[in-house]
């Protein structure tokens, strides 16, 4: 492409203005950690510099790991964020394959079906799906959590999946038959190994709503066994409102996860945003 | 496909077995409740008997003064709130996937991946950090605004009420800007090359580029964003809940549907929960949300389509 019109100026520009929107972006959650590694004084003192040995103090941190049972909440998370992404990923890679290899009647009516949760929030059904728990005993239950979010997720999975499973190549699983294969076999050895960055990609789309959603644990499971971080963070942020320390440093437990996760993980969904998964 | 030469063939169990577990949890944990939520909006709990009273409930939304206040305040409030990020969300995305997608733009993997941040983190955490940064308290945010010379223009915004829906809905912005950014990056990095070429050749650069033949080019993108923006914001709950509770405080100042929904639902303080209100008022956000994703496909995609490759 031709650079011969673009002048210095503009690129500094927009150098500029990126890194402006870079520096907002990031300031508050620069601060959130920063402050939580300080004293009380410190804190108050010089908000915006960095700890110095004078101010250092991991006062915030030992209230919050002597106060709140955060193990014990990060635990429920991860299990209801592992096994519903797991439910996600098989159940919506078996419905993609069956919708886009196979022609048979009701298939775009089928499809239009699964989409339609893609548009409606499943929110909306929250008064009926609590009466569905209480009357199947799953209130204050992980599978509860589990559940809802395996039927959240599975829309834009279907969607997602489908769209790159049309791509794998029909020679290939053309002579999977030939070979006797049975088509749970093509679908298991041959087709999901090839459609393994997508499913990354919709891994990554699924992980980040449950992990941070309030809504369902607030309703379905608020009780002390089976409170998320997200929800524990929340309650926990509420009555310690006036300790600045163990806010912060709350914050900072529940920033730092995620952060770490989406440093590792950034290439995999930029890409699979970037890559028109979503069009 | 192979399937279709076969004449006669016998009946596919596979392709049951592939459907069956999604198609199951979905119907039994999405559909069929979302369907009863909307049944249940026409009951009422009259001596611990549901009792069908048709649009009763709506009725009572609508012209009961002790909710019809609070729910046309939450929509009114959720349609501000929505306004605010299209005028300002939106535009920003545009600019910054703009910037971003320019030829030979050093960095643009670091601002791409720096900008998302916000994004991926929980409502708890974006509501209280930004409750701590704007509290008069701990003088962030005055102090920031001193260096630039603004110092008199800073009030606690969170705990006014005139104000308190705009800075809300603004972290929501600050939160969600990377994905109007990602998606129209993604559009214009679709963009053939021969087009933008071709362009060039004509003589046409920078800006008027930009507006002449990418942002016609993008549209379709915008389209899909206004649309999730339209189904996120009306669904919104997280982040009034976390900064503000579930009063949405001050003085309901910043109440939205949703959090009107969890108290009609649960109940709060002196207010008894009422599961059918609730539907009621779930109906209500389900009835805005499917017209405005009608709206979309009906309207404004078959009209973008046009301008598709």
């Amino acid at each position: 492409m031709s650079t011969a019109t673009r002048s210095v100026s503009r690129t500094i520009g927009a150098h500029a203005i990126l890194l402006t929107y870079t520096v907002i972006a990031l300031f508050p959650v620069i601060l959130v950690i920063m402050n939580s590694f300080k004293s009380r004084a410190g804190i108050f003192g010089a908000p915006l510099t960095p700890p110095t040995p004078k101010t250092f103090d991991l006062i915030g941190y030992t209230t919050v790991i002597g106060q709140g049972d955060f193990i014990h909440y990060f635990q429920n998370s991860l299990v209801v964020t592992v096994a519903s992404l797991f439910f996600v990923l098989l159940f919506g890679a078996m419905a993609a394959f069956a919708l886009s290899e196979y022609r048979f009647r009701g298939n775009s009516l089928m499809g239009l079906y699964l989409a339609l949760g893609i548009m409606i929030p499943i929110r909306l059904g929250t008064v009926a799906i609590l009466q569905l728990m209480v009357a199947s005993g799953l209130v204050n239950t992980l599978t509860a959590l589990i559940l809802v979010y395996t039927a959240q997720g599975l829309p834009l999975a279907v969607f997602i999946l489908s769209e790159f499973m049309k791509q794998v190549s029909d020679d290939l699983k053309n002579a999977g038959r030939i070979d006797g294969l049975s088509e749970y076999t093509i679908f298991f050895r041959l087709v999901l190994p090839l459609v393994r960055p997508s499913m990354a990609t919709v891994a990554v789309f699924t992980m980040i709503p449950i992990w941070n959603d309030l809504w369902f644990p607030l309703i379905l499971a608020p009780s002390e066994e089976t409170k998320t971080v997200t929800l524990g963070a929340q309650l926990f942020l509420g009555q310690f409102v006036t300790n600045w320390n163990a806010v912060l440093a709350a914050l900072s437990l529940a920033i730092m996860p995620v952060l770490i996760l989406y440093v590792i993980f950034s290439r995999q969904l930029i890409r699979g945003i970037t890559s028109g998964a979503v069009k | 496909m192979a399937a279709d030469i076969r004449p006669k063939r016998p009946f596919r169990w596979h392709i049951g077995i592939f459907l069956a577990p999604a198609v199951l949890v979905y119907t039994a944990i999405m559909i069929l409740p979302l369907a009863g939520t909307l049944q249940l909006s026409l009951f009422r709990n009259i001596e611990q008997h549901q009792v069908f009273v048709g649009l009763q409930n709506f009725r009572t939304l609508f012209g009961d003064p002790n909710w019809s206040v609070g729910f046309w305040n939450a929509l009114r409030n959720n349609v501000w709130f929505f306004i605010i990020h299209m005028i300002v969300q939106n535009p920003i995305g545009v600019m910054l996937a703009a910037l971003l997608s320019s030829p030979k733009l050093r960095f643009a993997a670091f601002y791409r991946t720096a900008i998302f941040v916000p994004t991926i983190l929980s409502f708890v955490i974006v509501g209280f950090a930004w409750k701590l940064i704007l509290s008069p308290l701990w003088g962030v945010a005055p102090h920031l605004m001193d260096i630039v010379g603004l110092k008199s223009l800073f009030t606690p915004w969170l705990g006014k009420e005139q104000y308190a829906l705009t800075a809300l809905s603004l972290i929501s912005v600050w939160q969600f800007v990377g994905i109007p950014m990602m998606l129209i990056y993604a559009a214009l990095l679709s963009i053939p090359e021969e087009v933008i070429e071709a362009a060039e050749c004509d003589g046409i650069t920078g800006l008027s580029q930009f507006w002449k033949i990418k942002l016609p080019l993008i549209l379709p993108s915008i389209g899909i964003i206004s649309i999730l923006t339209f189904v996120g914001n009306f669904n919104a709950f997280d982040l009034i809940y976390t900064a503000q509770g579930a009063l949405a405080g001050p003085n309901y100042s910043t109440d939205i549907l949703g959090t009107f929904l969890y108290r009609a639902f649960f109940g709060f303080q002196l207010q008894t929960g009422d599961p059918n209100m609730g539907a009621a008022i779930a109906t209500m956000m389900f009835l805005i949300i499917l017209g405005g994703v009608c709206v979309y496909l009906f309207l404004v995609q078959t009209r973008l389509r046009r301008y598709q490759f």
